[in-house]
């Protein structure tokens, strides 16, 4: 009993920091990853052959682009990005210092699961749509991004869920939050209790946003 | 109301160019049923897409009410498009949004204001025979039901033209029939043109005032209807023509026959159906008439009889009496081996 009490004590306060740091960075990263990811998405479709905007120069860049900053692991990308983080946020330690990383290493993905959620919607209601006179904004709008909410949804709890992967990583940047405290815990300080405890916050937090994000993309699928 | 002149359309591939339509000039006048048949690659699905600039021709001019589209701005060529209807073989509903969304979200779009909205949206809807399917999604729908959402969908913006793509290809016989009716009634009492493609003959024949033959993006035969099916003359045209009579004659029968004489089609339009011409023909000449096959196919407006006789008798009495038969309105063909 007095074990258990100690472990509430002595550690509880340190692993609710880092559940605090963990939701800070994951929800600030991932606002700004869906704000720039979407779009970049839908550009990506736009400019493919085919499309409203079709423009082979524009596609061609953003896709190699996106492949780029795709293939390089979080952890290089990390290191590799400093300076670029510390010229947009100030310091490129702490959370802002790990925000920034995230965000890069999100957009690109998310961007590719709005692609491939975008190219499910049946292209046959586009045209009908362009048959009525609709015009290509409220296409994007009302059709594309509205057929293609339940795999957006879906994308997005892919997203979210790698996202919190990312940040175990951010603690080599001093950011904190529950993977690095599993780490420095479990590993550094055989402390295996905090460890335990924290994969176990992960796994329900996880489980959680898997559910929900199931949940949700059903609600707007529909007949 | 939509004049087509010389229009052609070619699309680059990586193997070249490839010319999807061919110089068609055609004209679909106000209030009429106007219909393109042609096999599977054969260009019309460019066509249509031709009338409201889905495609742009690569030449050619298409004239809607008296106005040249081709060359319009962006902004006026959706205001075209606003008065053209258009439905599809895939229907191409939202599958995220009930029935009265489906028609509603397109209205709001085209700053439909609410109230005209709400009433256009059950207009229309009880016009198709769905006014109870408000909540349903598309899921819920057979595919005759979700075409005849389609179809309100496109009449709720009240166009004077109604464009369908194989609108009823996707469907099976009986619920083609019945969007065939209700495009029958959506042309006689709203007094909108249609303008539709197919593959299916019955189509042309149950509802079309006058079709045009299309193959390799050429037209290769137009008139009304009935003209086509008595008179055909392009092979295609023919073979179109067959697929509603259902009466092929094997070769080796029809081989045999021909040495005792001819074996004709008759097709018998209007007056000509009054008067008991083959007992007349056995009257006057030495020649027996002897029924092979025979078929009415009902048109929109004139009904054909048409019936494969072989004419048994010799080459002068068959050829006088052949002469007596075009004489009394009866269009006559002969029936070849290798065309049956």
């Amino acid at each position: 009993m007095s074990d258990i009490q100690q472990f509430i004590e002595g550690r509880l306060p340190i692993i609710w920091e880092s559940v605090v740091q963990t939701f800070q960075m994951v929800s600030v990263s991932l606002l700004f990853s869906v704000l720039l990811g979407l779009p970049l998405g839908v550009l990506l479709i736009l400019t493919r052959p085919g499309n409203a905007l079709e423009n082979r120069g524009v596609y061609q860049v953003l896709n190699v682009v996106v492949n780029i900053i795709r293939s390089i692991p979080f952890i290089i990308l990390l290191f590799f990005i400093l300076p670029f983080t510390k010229l947009l946020v100030g310091t490129s330690i702490g959370i802002k210092g790990a925000i920034v990383p995230l965000i890069v290493h999100a957009v690109p993905n998310i961007a590719r699961l709005m692609e491939s959620a975008l190219l499910e919607v049946d292209s046959g209601v586009v045209e009908a749509y362009r048959s009525m006179g609709i015009r290509t904004r409220h296409i994007i709008w009302h059709v594309l991004l509205r057929e293609a909410r339940p795999s957006i949804i879906l994308g997005l709890t892919i997203a979210l869920i790698t996202l919190i992967g990312g940040t175990a990583m951010a603690g080599l940047v001093g950011a904190g939050g529950l993977g690095d405290l599993a780490y420095r815990f479990g590993h550094l300080r055989y402390e295996v209790d905090v460890m335990y405890v924290t994969v176990f916050i992960l796994i329900l937090l996880v489980q959680c946003i898997q559910t929900i994000g199931n949940k949700l993309a059903a609600k707007y699928k529909k007949g | 109301m939509i004049k087509l002149s010389n229009v052609s359309k070619s699309f680059q591939t990586k193997k070249g160019a490839i010319q999807a339509i061919d110089d068609v000039s055609l004209e679909v006048k106000k209030g009429e049923i106007f219909g393109v048949i042609g096999y599977s690659g054969a260009g019309k699905s460019t066509l249509i897409r031709c009338v409201n600039l889905l495609e742009a021709p690569t030449s050619g001019s298409v004239v809607i009410n008296d106005k040249e589209v081709t060359n319009l701005s962006a902004e006026e060529l959706l205001q075209v498009r606003r008065k053209i209807g258009m439905i599809f073989q895939g229907f191409h509903l939202l599958k995220t949004a009930n029935v009265y969304d489906n028609i509603a979200i397109p209205l709001r779009l085209t700053e439909v204001d609410k109230e005209e909205l709400d009433k256009r949206v059950t207009k229309y809807l009880k016009i198709v025979g769905l006014e109870d399917k408000h909540d349903a999604y598309p899921g819920q729908l057979s595919g005759g039901q979700k075409q005849r959402v389609a179809i309100a969908r496109a009449l709720a913006q009240e166009p004077e033209i109604l464009l369908s793509d194989e609108a009823t290809s996707a469907l099976d016989p009986e619920t083609t029939e019945s969007i065939l009716e209700l495009l029958l009634k959506i042309n006689k009492e709203l007094g909108i043109t249609i303008m539709l493609i197919t593959h299916e003959m019955n189509v042309i024949q149950k509802i079309c005032d006058r079709v045009a033959v299309m193959e390799n993006g050429k037209v290769i035969e137009q008139g009304r209807t009935v003209d086509i099916y008595a008179r055909a003359t392009h092979p295609t045209t023919k073979r179109f023509v067959n697929s509603t009579y259902h009466k092929e004659l094997p070769a080796n029968v029809l081989q045999e026959l021909i040495q005792t004489g001819p074996v004709v089609r008759l097709s018998f339009v209007g007056e000509s159906t009054s008067k008991p011409v083959l007992a007349s023909v056995s009257s006057k000449f030495q020649v027996s008439p002897n029924i092979l096959a025979g078929g009415i196919i009902q048109l929109k407006q004139e009904t054909i009889g048409a019936l494969v006789v072989h004419l048994n008798g010799d080459q002068e009495e068959t050829k006088r009496a052949i002469a007596y038969l075009e004489e009394q309105g009866v269009m006559i063909e002969g029936v070849e081996v290798a065309h049956v």
